[in-house]
């Protein structure tokens, strides 16, 4: 047809090369989310007047949205390949349940519940990933009725009562600390266990950061400009020892499930930007058809992101029934959302084929930081969840005020 | 000849880069049927959207006089009102509206915004009646055949009161029977008065209900011939086709050929939906080591329902045949299967089924054969970029890195985006479909060079095209295709475009 020659013909002049300032445009989205958390951040330092980085209110901070910011790892994931998840908050709710009634009414060991736990939110996902990969429902109908069938069950299961006083060694991993004992107390200026942790995590970024870009050198292949790059890696390093600081002057140190959720963060990164599997996440995300025609099993891929999505709600489910020390028939209500909006305030976008690991955690924190600081200012929930909303409204909306000015820049 | 109601004079329509249409002229009478006639490409689609309003008035240079006034359409429903109405190719109704809503879709018999359905029912049925349509109009849109929904699309003209119908290929999607019907059909409305404007490839068609045609070619009128007395043959309007000058356009070639690679035995397959439509027709056809084959059709011949549906089954429902791969049956039941048996397949559509528009170079590259850079299940993101940059040298794809988003691209260096990726999953034979379409002349060359330099590695390759000077420039063997058969397959020694367009454009007997 004549008509489609109008968008394919012209040879656009190829786009220049970044350097310097054109350079920091085209990471305008990756660099905004992070100077948002940190222009957030500084806010409420200031308006709290210094309450908010203080070391037990991090520490409090991180141990609180840690099951949002687990959940927003795999939601990113479900909405890169252009689904959605509503059904998070139940399945952790029904999860935790079922580790309640493990442990107490079965006797299970507290590891035989976790394990169990996190096959059951392996089956959850499959399930779901079943109706929306090889029957073709689209996944915001499949989850819409599993959170309603999982928040039903985790009501049948309780028979609508609270399961409480959960084992000791099954609270840690939600509420406990990285070796409290270790250092005899007089020595404790600082919580040494934190420090060395912090160390050898900056130590192992700035190895593996140094030698990828050895690597890419020797490969000859093109690489960020060298002050981007020593800027973010230095960057990075003081927000990691900042933070260590700041935990090891906290009461008990380092949470232990900041560490889960550290070794979840770099391992899920790695699975998106470097496994077959997270390649073809994007790809199946970015043209489903294209995908298809590559050869890629888009509907194994379907089924695999549930099936994740599902061990994770359950692990989320186990960190916040340990940490409230209650399976409730309530648990785990809107968190969903929360994650949802972590991912996209994070820089997913609502079409599928973009988004991070590291936005949606960046996006889940800034939420996390809202909550937090407006509770030290006694600012009521009604003004949280307004507030809440308009951060999601507009930072999406930035999003698409960006991608139109950088179509328009093509025409 | 009689009073004319449509002059188009000097239409010029240039998108950046293209000139697609230059200094087209079109005249047509009141009363008639006029047929517009030209390769793929020449221009016959966008002369029906600069008539119609499609591209307003402004984008384009030259006169229309409609009705003997100049008219300066800004928009479709500006022609409209005029009393031009043009049917695309592609339906627009509304599968789950009812008939009569469609018909008066945007159009509604209303009052104060409130539709008044005893009306809309009783007029539709009248309209319904009078294209021959014995249907309730309250039946659903997509509960009837695409015959039927062509004629719903003439009613809804004809409720707007229609002075000039254009139909853009009206029989391409419909079986004889139908095709039958709506021929009558427009010849009734002549009798009605109505002027008739009609895109066609089948030229018997043509010939049959046409009172003049004329022939574009390369974004130009070349003659507009009356089929009145009956002189005019199917040949003469071919060789006003296709009669372009064979430049070298083409890079020179000494083949080698070599074993048969891929044999396609009574290949047969059926529309997805609609199991009734055969698409693909028991097909016969192999291509040999270090063959360029081409697969010559027109519009809806079953081109690309045969390639998607040999690649893995891509397309298609109820598919039946033999696949030999070097000499014994292969199954390839899913696109994973077909590239491992050594089957590539480089769609025609590279925006919507070739590319991820929205990600970079090399991962597009190494797309369709990622496990060759991994080593359980991690990608090697390094040698990646290296395989990456290696092809943008080789290909020469004009980009200033791998790490440019292919959505930028200008569609010569996508398409060699999309033969890389298929040249990394290193297949045995490749199948390009439309491999230069919206593709500028200098491209097409390095295309061309890219295809002979496959076959003399010893690939085998399926070209398939609706231009006909490509594939006479490219290919040693060609098969035509025309309504899901093969009618023909030529050596190229013996080809030329006059006998390919006439097997194009044979009918089922």
């Amino acid at each position: 047809m004549a008509t489609t020659v109008k968008d394919t013909a012209v040879a656009a002049p190829p786009p220049p090369v970044k350097h310097g300032i054109s350079f920091l445009t085209s990471r305008l989205r990756q660099i905004g989310i992070f100077v948002a958390l940190l222009v957030i951040v500084t806010l409420f330092q200031v308006l709290t007047g210094g309450a908010l980085l203080q070391p037990d209110n991090v520490s409090n901070i991180i141990v609180q949205n840690s099951y949002i910011l687990l959940l927003a790892i795999g939601m990113v994931m479900i909405i890169v390949a252009g689904h959605i998840d509503l059904s998070v908050g139940s399945v952790a709710a029904f999860v935790g349940a079922m580790s309640g009634i493990m442990v107490q009414d079965w006797s299970f060991p507290w590891w035989a519940a976790f394990l169990a736990s996190l096959i059951i939110g392996g089956l959850v996902g499959a399930w779901q990933g079943f109706w929306v990969a090889y029957v073709g429902i689209p996944a915001f109908i499949v989850t819409l009725a599993g959170m309603l069938m999982f928040r039903g069950l985790t009501q049948i299961v309780l028979g609508n009562q609270r399961i409480t006083g959960f084992p000791e060694e099954y609270r840690q991993l939600g509420g406990g600390f990285l070796f409290p004992g270790l250092f005899p107390p007089e020595t404790n200026l600082l919580d040494w266990t934190t420090v060395g942790l912090g160390l050898i995590a900056t130590m192992l970024l700035v190895v593996t950061q140094l030698r990828g870009r050895a690597t890419r050198a020797r490969l000859k292949l093109e690489d960020e400009p060298a002050a981007w790059f020593f800027t973010k890696l230095a960057f990075i390093a003081v927000m990691i020892l900042g933070l260590t600081y700041l935990l090891a002057g906290s009461r008990s140190g380092t949470p232990i499930v900041l560490v889960v959720l550290g070794v979840l963060i770099v391992a899920y990164s790695a699975v998106m930007n470097n496994s077959v599997f997270g390649r073809h996440i994007y790809a199946r995300g970015g043209n489903l058809q294209a995908a298809q025609l590559s050869g890629v099993d888009t509907k194994r891929i379907d089924l695999m992101l549930f099936v994740n999505m599902g061990v994770l709600a359950a692990l989320a489910g186990l960190i916040f029934t340990g940490r409230l020390n209650s399976a409730g028939p309530g648990a785990g209500n809107l968190f969903e959302l929360d994650a949802i909006a972590a991912a996209f305030i994070g820089g997913a976008a609502v079409t599928g084929g973009v988004g991070t690991v590291i936005g949606a955690i960046t996006g889940g924190l800034i939420m996390g930081v809202l909550n937090n600081g407006m509770s030290l200012l006694g600012v009521g929930i009604d003004v949280q969840q307004f507030i809440k909303g308009m951060v999601l409204l507009l930072a999406v909306g930035f999003d698409v005020f960006n991608k139109r000015r950088a179509s328009n820049a093509l025409k | 000849m009689a009073e004319n109601i449509l002059r188009m004079h000097r239409i010029t329509k240039t998108f950046p880069g293209v000139k697609a249409l230059q200094d087209v002229s079109l005249d047509v009478a009141r009363g008639e049927v006029h047929a517009i006639c030209g390769e793929n490409g020449a221009g016959k689609s966008t002369l029906m959207k600069v008539l119609s309003g499609v591209y307003p008035h402004g984008t384009y240079d030259g006169d229309i006089e409609f009705e003997d006034t100049v008219v300066e359409f800004k928009d479709i429903r500006d022609s409209e009102r005029a009393g031009v109405v043009i049917i695309h190719q592609e339906l627009a109704l509304s599968p789950f509206l009812s008939v009569a809503e469609n018909i008066f879709l945007g159009n509604e018999r209303e009052k104060r915004g409130f539709i008044n359905w005893n009306e809309t029912n009783v007029e539709a049925a009248k309209l319904m009646r009078r294209v021959g349509l014995n249907l309730s109009p309250v039946v659903r849109a997509g509960d009837i055949g695409v015959g039927k929904q062509q004629l719903v699309e003439i009613a809804k003209a004809l409720s707007k009161n229609v002075k000039l119908l254009i139909l853009d290929e009206p029989t391409a999607a419909l079986n004889d029977e139908d095709s039958a019907h709506l021929l009558g059909l427009v010849k009734g409305l002549r009798e009605e008065g109505i002027t008739c404007i009609i895109i066609s490839h089948k030229l018997n068609e043509i010939r049959e209900i046409a009172d003049s045609v004329t022939i574009l070619r390369d974004g130009r009128t070349i003659e507009t011939l009356s089929l009145h007395d009956g002189s005019v043959t199917e040949e003469r309007i071919i060789k006003g086709m296709v009669g372009r000058d064979m430049e070298s356009r083409y890079p020179d070639r000494t083949p080698v050929i070599g074993e048969e690679v891929l044999r396609v035995e009574d290949w047969t397959v059926r529309h997805p939906q609609e199991s009734s439509r055969v698409m693909v027709d028991a097909v016969n056809l192999s291509v040999r080591a270090g063959e360029v084959v081409g697969i010559a059709g027109l519009m809806g011949a079953g081109r690309t329902e045969l390639a998607m549906s040999i690649f893995g089954r891509s397309y298609g429902s109820h598919i039946t045949g033999t696949l030999y791969k070097n000499g014994s049956p292969i199954t390839a039941r899913t696109v994973g299967e077909a590239i491992r048996h050594g089957i590539a397949y480089a769609t025609e559509d590279r925006k919507r089924y070739g590319l991820n528009l929205i990600d970079d170079i090399k991962r597009n590259i190494s797309g369709a054969a990622l496990g060759k850079l991994a080593k359980r299940g991690w990608v090697d993101s390094g040698r990646e970029a290296v395989v990456a940059g290696d092809y943008r040298k080789s290909m020469n794809i004009k980009a200033p890195s791998v790490t440019a988003i292919t959505g930028k691209l200008s569609g010569g260096n996508q398409q060699k985006v999309v033969l890389s990726k298929w040249m990394f999953s290193d297949p045995d034979v490749l199948i390009l479909d439309e491999p230069t379409r919206g593709i500028d002349v200098g491209a097409k060359y390095e295309i061309y060079t890219l295809i002979n330099r496959l076959a003399a590695e010893g690939k085998a390759i399926i070209v398939i095209s609706s231009e006909l000077p490509e594939l006479l420039g490219i290919c040693d063997r060609i098969y035509t295709l025309a309504e899901g058969r093969i009618t023909a397959e030529v050596p190229i020694a013996q080809a030329t475009p006059e006998l390919l367009m006439q097997h194009m454009t044979k009918e089922k007997d």
